[in-house]
C-alpha cells in the first residue's frame, strides 16, 4: 500500500497553562505530570508527535479535559504552542509571522465548530459567504460560490433564512458550507456533531462520509464518541491527560489496545463493525472449497469489508467465502467458523 | 464545646471556625470599646481626632482651582491654547445640535438671531406623531405604536411640545455621540487590558460623583449654553455604555473569536465584523441605558443651559409652581417612555431579522415604512402652510392640570395643617435631630478606624485599605462635617426605604397580581425625574431636613422592593417543598427560609437604594439641606471649581464605601449559603 504525503506534522508539541510556562519548558526537557504539578502549571498538551497523510481522516479522540480540542487550536495556531514544531506542507506554522499565518488561514485552512459559530446576523448565505467577504472577495462572486456550497450541504432554498429559524442540524450544515466555502487544503473538525440530537447527529456522519467521498480533504476530526471515531476515521489518535496514548486504525486499536484506558475505551465497541476481512481470512485453497452448492464458492468479498458485512453472505449451504482485493484479484477465503467466532467476541 | 461531634475532624474544623468567630467578636468588641471611649473621653485632650486640623489639611480645593485656572489660561498644544480646543469640540458639537433643532423646533433658518428668516417651518406635530407611530409601527406592532403617538399626544396636548422639541434635540445629538464614544472606549479598553484598568475606577468615580460637581468645570470649559449641557449629557451617560461594550465583548463565544481568526480576520475586521455584531445584544441593553440616562439627565443639564423641558421643570420649581412643573415633568416621562419602548422594540427587531425581509428587492418596498414617513411630511408641511393648526397645535386646545394639583394641594395644606405639622416635628425632635447631633459629635478618627476593620472582617486588607484611606481622605479636605450631615440624612431616608421597601416586598412577593401593580408603579417611580419628587414634598412639608428625607426615600425605595421581591421569589422551590414537607407554617417558611435565603439579594437591593439616595441628596440641596449636596450646589452658582468637586469626590467616596462594604459582606452571605451568582 502506498503512504500518501503528509500534509501536516506534530514534532514534541507542548502547551502549557501556567505563568513562566516557558522558560520552565526549556529548563526541564521532558516534565512528568508531578514535575508539572509542583511547578503550578497545567500540562493541556503534552508531548504530542503525530502525522496527518493527505487525504484521510484523521480522528483525535479523548474525554473531555484530555487536551484534544487545545490540540487541535494548536494545529491552527489559534493556540500558541508552548513547545514543538508544527509543519504544515513542510513549512513551521509557529515560525510563521501574523501576515502569512492570515494568509494560509485564508487560503488552506478550514474549522468547524462544535456549536457551529455562526454569525447572528447573516444570513445562511452572507455566513458561507463570510470567509471570501473578508478576503475581499466581490458580492456577486462570493455569493456565487456560497449557493453552490449551500448545494452541496443540502439546504438549497434556505439561503435567507437566518440561523436562528434554522434547526442544529440545519446550522452545523451551514457551519460546513462555511468552511468549505474557500477550498481548505486542511479541513478541521471540532467535535461538529456533539451538540446534535442522537439522530441527527448519525445523519449528519452520513452526510460527512457522502461529503468526503466527493471532496477527499485531509480532516482532522475531534471528537469524545468512540463509536464515531470508529465509524468514521481512518486512523483515529486516542488523548489522555493532554498526552498521545495510542495512534492507529480503528482496528488496530480494538484488536491491540496500548494500555488499560485505550481498552476500556473499546470495551463496548462491536468488534464485528470493525475487524476487517483482510485481518480474519484465511490462505487461497487452491481449488473451491465445497463452500456452497456444486463445489463452487459461496460467494465473493472484499478484503476490506467489515465482519458485520459479510454475516448475512452465510447460510446453512454457505460456509466460505472467496476474498478479493481492491483490484478484484482473489486473496484469500473467509471461513463461517472464524466469522463466528469474530461476531462472539464483545 | 457542648453538641456532641459526629466524626473527630468535625469536631477540629467547628472548633476552628469557632475560634474563628471568636477572635473576630473580641477584635471588634476591644475596637467598639477604644472607640467609645475615644468618644467620650478623648474629646479635651486629643481634639484633632474630632476635628480634622485646618493646618494639616490636603488643599485639594485650591489645587484643582489652580489646575483649572491654568487650562483655561495657559495651557497650550503650542499651535492652539485648551481653550480653543474646548471651544473647537463646542463648535463641532454644536452644528448637528443647531440641525436637529431645526428640524424639530425653530426651522430651517437664514440670518442670525432676531432677524432670521424661516425658510422651511420644522417638522409640525402632525408629522412628528405620525412618524413616530410609523416607527412604533414598524418596530413593534400597533399596540407600539398607539403607546408612542399617545406619549406625544400627552406632550402636545399639555402644550409642552415647544419644550419638548428642544429637549428631543439635545437628546437626540448627546445619544448617538454618547453610544458611540462609550463603543469606542469600550473596544479599546477589551483589546488593551492595561487601559480596561486603568477605565474601570474611573467609571466608578464617574458614576458615583454627583453630576453638579462637573457641571462647574463643564461650564468653565464650554460655557453656558446648549452645547454645554449636550457634552455634559454624554458625559454622564457614557460611563455604562463604555461598561457594558466591555462586558458584551468579553461575552462572545470563543468559538466565534476562534472562527474570526480561522477565516483570518484582520484585527479591525474581528472587532467589526465578528466582535460587534456577535455582541450586538448586550451593546443593545448599553444604547437604552444611555437613552434613560441622557433623559435623567435633562433637568439637571438645563441649569447650565440646555432649556426645554427640563427648565420648564426648573423654573417651576424655583417658583413652587407644582402644576407647570409637573405637566412638564410627566412631559419628560412620555418622552422617556416614548423613546425607551421605540429603542428596545427596535433593538429586538434587529436582533431577530426574518429572512422573509432580506428577499425583497424593489426599494419602495423594502422601505415602505421610510416611504410613508416621507409622504406624511411633504403632506403636513404643505398642509402646515395653508392650515396653522397642523403646523401648531392651538394653544386653545391645550389641557392644563395646573389650577387643579395646586388647588389640591392648598386644600391639603389647610385641611391637614395640625396633623402634617404635628408629624413632622415629632419625627424631626425625636428621631432625625438626635440622630444627626450623635453622628457629628462622633471622632473621625475612631470612624475611620472602624470602618477600616470592617473592610477587613469582609473583604481583607485590601478593602479595609480603600475604605480607610477614602474616609480618611474625606475628612482630609477638610469635609467631614458636612459628610456626616449626608450620612445622617441618606442613613435615615435609606433605613425608612429599607424596611418600607422590605416589608412591601414580603407583602406583595406572593400575590402575583399585587405584584404587577406594584411593579408599573415601581417603574413609573424610577423613570420620573428626581426633581418631580421634589415638588410636592416641599408643598407639603416646605424647604428643610424632613422634605429633604421624604423626597429621597420616594426616590430610593423602588429597589429595596425589587431586590426583595426577586430574592424572595427566586428561592430554591425545592427548598421551600423540603420545608413544607417538614411541617413548617407558611410563617416559619417565610422566615427560616426565604428571607434568610434571599438576604444576599436583599442587601443588593440596599446597597441600589443607597446610591439612589445618594444621588437624590444632591438634587435636595435645592430645598436647602446642609450637606455636601449643598456645597455641591453652592459651587455651582459661584462657579468655584476646587469646591464642587472636592465635594462631589467626597459623595462619590462615600457611595465607594458603601457600595464595597456591602458587596464584599452579600457575597460572604452568597458564600455561607452556598449560591453561585
Amino acid at each position: 500500500m502506498i503512504v500518501a504525503p503528509t500534509k501536516l506534522v506534530c514534532r514534541s508539541v507542548w502547551k502549557l497553562f501556567g505563568s513562566g510556562a516557558e522558560g520552565y519548558l526549556s529548563a526541564h526537557a521532558e516534565p512528568s505530570d508531578d514535575d508539572l504539578k509542583q511547578a503550578g502549571l497545567v500540562g493541556a498538551v503534552r508531548n504530542v508527535g503525530l502525522n496527518v497523510h493527505e487525504g484521510e481522516i484523521f480522528v483525535i479522540m479523548g474525554l473531555s479535559g484530555s487536551g484534544k480540542s487545545t490540540l487541535v487550536r494548536c494545529m491552527s495556531r489559534l493556540i500558541e504552542p508552548t513547545a514543538g514544531e508544527i509543519l504544515f506542507n513542510g513549512e513551521n506554522l509557529l515560525k510563521a509571522n501574523a501576515k502569512r499565518m492570515i494568509e494560509i488561514r485564508r487560503h488552506q485552512m478550514g474549522m468547524v465548530f462544535q456549536h457551529f459559530a455562526l454569525l447572528p446576523h447573516l444570513t445562511a448565505l452572507g455566513n458561507v459567504a463570510f470567509p471570501l467577504e473578508i478576503q475581499g472577495i466581490d458580492r456577486a462572486r462570493r455569493e456565487a460560490r456560497a449557493a453552490e456550497m449551500i448545494e452541496l450541504v443540502g439546504l438549497a432554498g434556505r439561503e435567507a433564512f437566518f440561523p436562528r429559524e434554522l434547526s442544529g442540524g440545519q446550522q452545523q450544515r451551514v457551519g460546513i458550507a462555511r468552511s468549505l466555502a474557500v477550498e481548505p487544503e486542511l479541513w478541521f473538525l471540532d467535535e461538529p456533531f456533539s451538540a446534535l440530537d442522537p439522530l441527527i447527529r448519525r445523519e449528519m456522519q452520513d452526510e460527512f462520509v457522502r461529503l468526503q467521498s466527493v471532496l477527499k480533504k485531509t480532516i482532522v476530526f475531534i471528537t469524545h464518541d468512540i463509536d464515531e471515531a470508529i465509524r468514521l476515521a481512518d486512523r483515529i489518535a486516542i488523548m489522555k491527560d493532554g498526552a498521545v496514548v495510542q495512534i492507529g486504525t480503528p482496528e488496530e486499536i480494538v484488536m491491540a489496545p496500548a494500555n488499560d484506558y485505550v481498552a476500556e475505551f473499546t470495551r463496548n465497541v462491536v468488534k464485528a463493525k470493525v475487524i476487517r476481512v483482510a485481518s480474519v481470512m484465511t490462505e487461497l485453497p487452491g481449488r473451491p472449497p465445497n463452500g456452497g452448492p456444486d463445489g463452487r464458492w459461496g460467494g465473493d468479498i472484499a478484503a476490506a469489508a467489515t465482519i458485520a458485512e459479510t454475516a448475512p453472505l452465510f447460510s446453512d449451504t454457505v460456509d466460505t467465502l472467496r476474498v478479493l482485493d481492491d483490484d478484484g484479484a482473489p486473496v484469500g477465503a473467509l471461513r463461517r467458523a472464524d466469522v463466528v467466532d469474530v461476531m462472539m467476541r464483545s | 464545646m457542648s453538641a456532641p461531634a459526629a466524626a473527630p475532624l468535625d469536631a477540629a474544623s467547628r472548633t476552628r471556625i469557632r475560634a474563628g468567630w471568636g477572635a473576630m467578636h473580641a477584635l471588634w468588641v476591644t475596637a467598639l470599646i477604644i472607640f467609645a471611649l475615644l468618644w467620650l473621653l478623648a474629646e479635651p485632650i486629643a481634639g484633632w481626632a474630632f476635628e480634622y486640623p485646618k493646618a494639616a489639611q490636603i488643599p485639594l480645593q485650591r489645587w484643582i482651582g489652580n489646575a483649572m485656572r491654568w487650562l483655561t489660561e495657559d495651557a497650550s498644544f503650542g499651535l492652539f491654547t485648551f481653550t480653543d480646543l474646548t471651544r473647537f469640540i463646542a463648535a463641532i458639537i454644536d452644528v448637528p445640535y443647531r440641525i436637529a433643532l431645526g428640524a424639530l423646533s425653530t426651522g430651517l433658518l437664514s440670518g442670525q438671531g432676531s432677524d432670521a428668516v424661516q425658510l422651511l417651518p420644522p417638522l409640525s406635530w402632525v408629522a412628528l406623531i405620525a412618524i413616530v407611530g410609523l416607527m412604533g409601527l414598524y418596530a413593534g406592532g400597533w399596540r407600539l405604536a398607539a403607546l408612542v403617538a399617545a406619549c406625544f399626544g400627552f406632550i402636545v396636548l399639555f402644550g409642552q411640545w415647544t419644550n419638548a422639541m428642544v429637549t428631543l434635540a439635545s437628546i437626540l445629538i448627546a445619544v448617538p455621540l454618547g453610544v458611540v464614544g462609550g463603543l469606542l472606549i469600550g473596544i479599546a479598553g477589551y483589546r488593551w487590558r492595561w487601559l480596561e484598568k486603568a477605565i474601570i475606577p474611573i467609571l466608578d468615580l464617574m458614576q458615583t460623583i454627583p453630576v453638579f460637581a462637573y457641571l462647574v468645570p463643564i461650564l468653565i470649559l464650554f460655557s453656558f449654553g446648549p452645547t454645554a449641557a449636550v457634552i455634559a449629557t454624554i458625559i454622564y451617560a457614557l460611563p455604562p455604555m463604555t461598561r457594558v461594550t466591555m462586558l458584551a465583548l468579553k461575552g462572545v463565544a470563543s468559538e466565534v473569536l476562534d472562527l474570526g481568526h480561522m477565516v483570518g480576520c484582520t484585527r479591525r475586521q474581528m472587532t467589526w465584523r465578528v466582535m460587534v455584531p456577535s455582541a450586538m445584544p448586550g451593546l443593545m441593553v448599553g444604547v437604552n441605558q444611555v437613552i434613560m440616562l441622557s433623559l435623567n439627565m435633562v433637568i439637571i443639564a438645563s441649569m447650565i443651559g440646555a432649556g426645554g423641558l427640563g427648565f420648564e421643570v426648573l423654573a417651576a420649581l424655583r417658583r413652587l409652581d407644582i402644576g407647570t412643573g409637573i405637566e412638564a415633568g410627566l412631559a419628560i416621562v412620555a418622552l422617556a417612555i416614548a423613546l425607551d419602548r421605540l429603542s428596545q422594540a427596535f433593538a429586538a427587531r434587529g436582533l431577530a431579522p426574518k429572512h422573509a425581509e432580506a428577499e425583497l428587492t424593489s426599494l419602495l418596498a423594502r422601505y415602505p415604512y421610510v416611504a410613508a414617513a416621507l409622504g406624511i411630511v411633504i403632506v403636513s408641511g404643505i398642509a402646515g402652510l395653508a392650515i396653522g393648526a397642523v403646523q401648531t397645535y392651538p394653544a386653545t386646545l391645550e389641557l392644563s392640570t395646573g389650577s387643579a394639583s395646586e388647588e389640591l394641594m392648598y386644600w391639603i395644606n389647610v385641611t391637614f395643617f395640625d396633623q402634617i405639622e404635628a408629624f413632622k416635628n415629632a419625627l424631626l425632635l425625636n428621631i432625625l435631630i438626635p440622630f444627626k447631633r450623635f453622628l457629628l459629635g462622633l471622632p473621625w478618627l475612631g470612624m475611620v478606624g472602624l470602618l477600616a476593620l470592617a473592610g477587613w472582617t469582609l473583604g481583607g486588607a485590601r478593602l479595609a485599605a480603600l475604605v480607610g484611606v477614602l474616609a480618611f481622605l474625606i475628612a482630609a479636605t477638610g469635609q467631614w462635617e458636612k459628610a456626616m450631615v449626608t450620612v445622617y440624612l441618606c442613613g435615615i431616608s435609606v433605613v425608612v426605604a429599607g424596611a418600607l421597601g422590605f416589608l412591601i416586598g414580603i407583602v406583595t412577593a406572593d400575590r402575583e397580581r399585587l405584584w404587577k401593580v406594584v411593579r408599573v408603579i415601581i417603574d413609573t417611580l424610577q423613570t420620573l425625574p428626581s426633581f418631580v419628587y421634589l415638588m410636592p414634598a416641599v408643598m407639603l412639608f416646605r424647604v428643610g431636613d424632613f422634605t429633604a428625607m421624604i423626597a429621597v426615600v420616594a426616590y430610593a425605595i423602588a429597589p429595596a422592593i425589587r431586590y426583595t421581591v426577586h430574592g424572595l421569589r427566586e428561592v430554591d422551590p425545592h427548598l421551600i417543598e423540603a420545608g413544607t414537607a417538614l411541617g413548617s407554617t407558611k410563617r416559619q417558611i417565610l422566615t427560616k427560609i426565604r428571607i434568610k435565603l434571599a438576604l444576599p439579594e436583599i442587601m443588593l437591593g440596599i446597597n441600589q437604594t443607597i446610591m439612589l439616595a445618594l444621588s437624590m441628596l444632591v438634587i435636595t440641596a435645592l430645598v436647602g439641606t446642609r450637606d455636601l449636596g449643598q456645597e455641591v450646589y453652592i459651587a455651582l452658582t459661584k462657579a468655584d471649581v476646587g469646591r464642587g468637586l472636592v465635594a462631589g469626590l467626597s459623595v462619590a467616596f462615600i457611595a465607594i464605601i458603601s457600595d464595597r462594604l456591602i458587596s464584599a459582606g452579600a457575597a460572604r452571605v452568597r458564600a455561607r449559603l452556598g449560591l453561585q451568582r
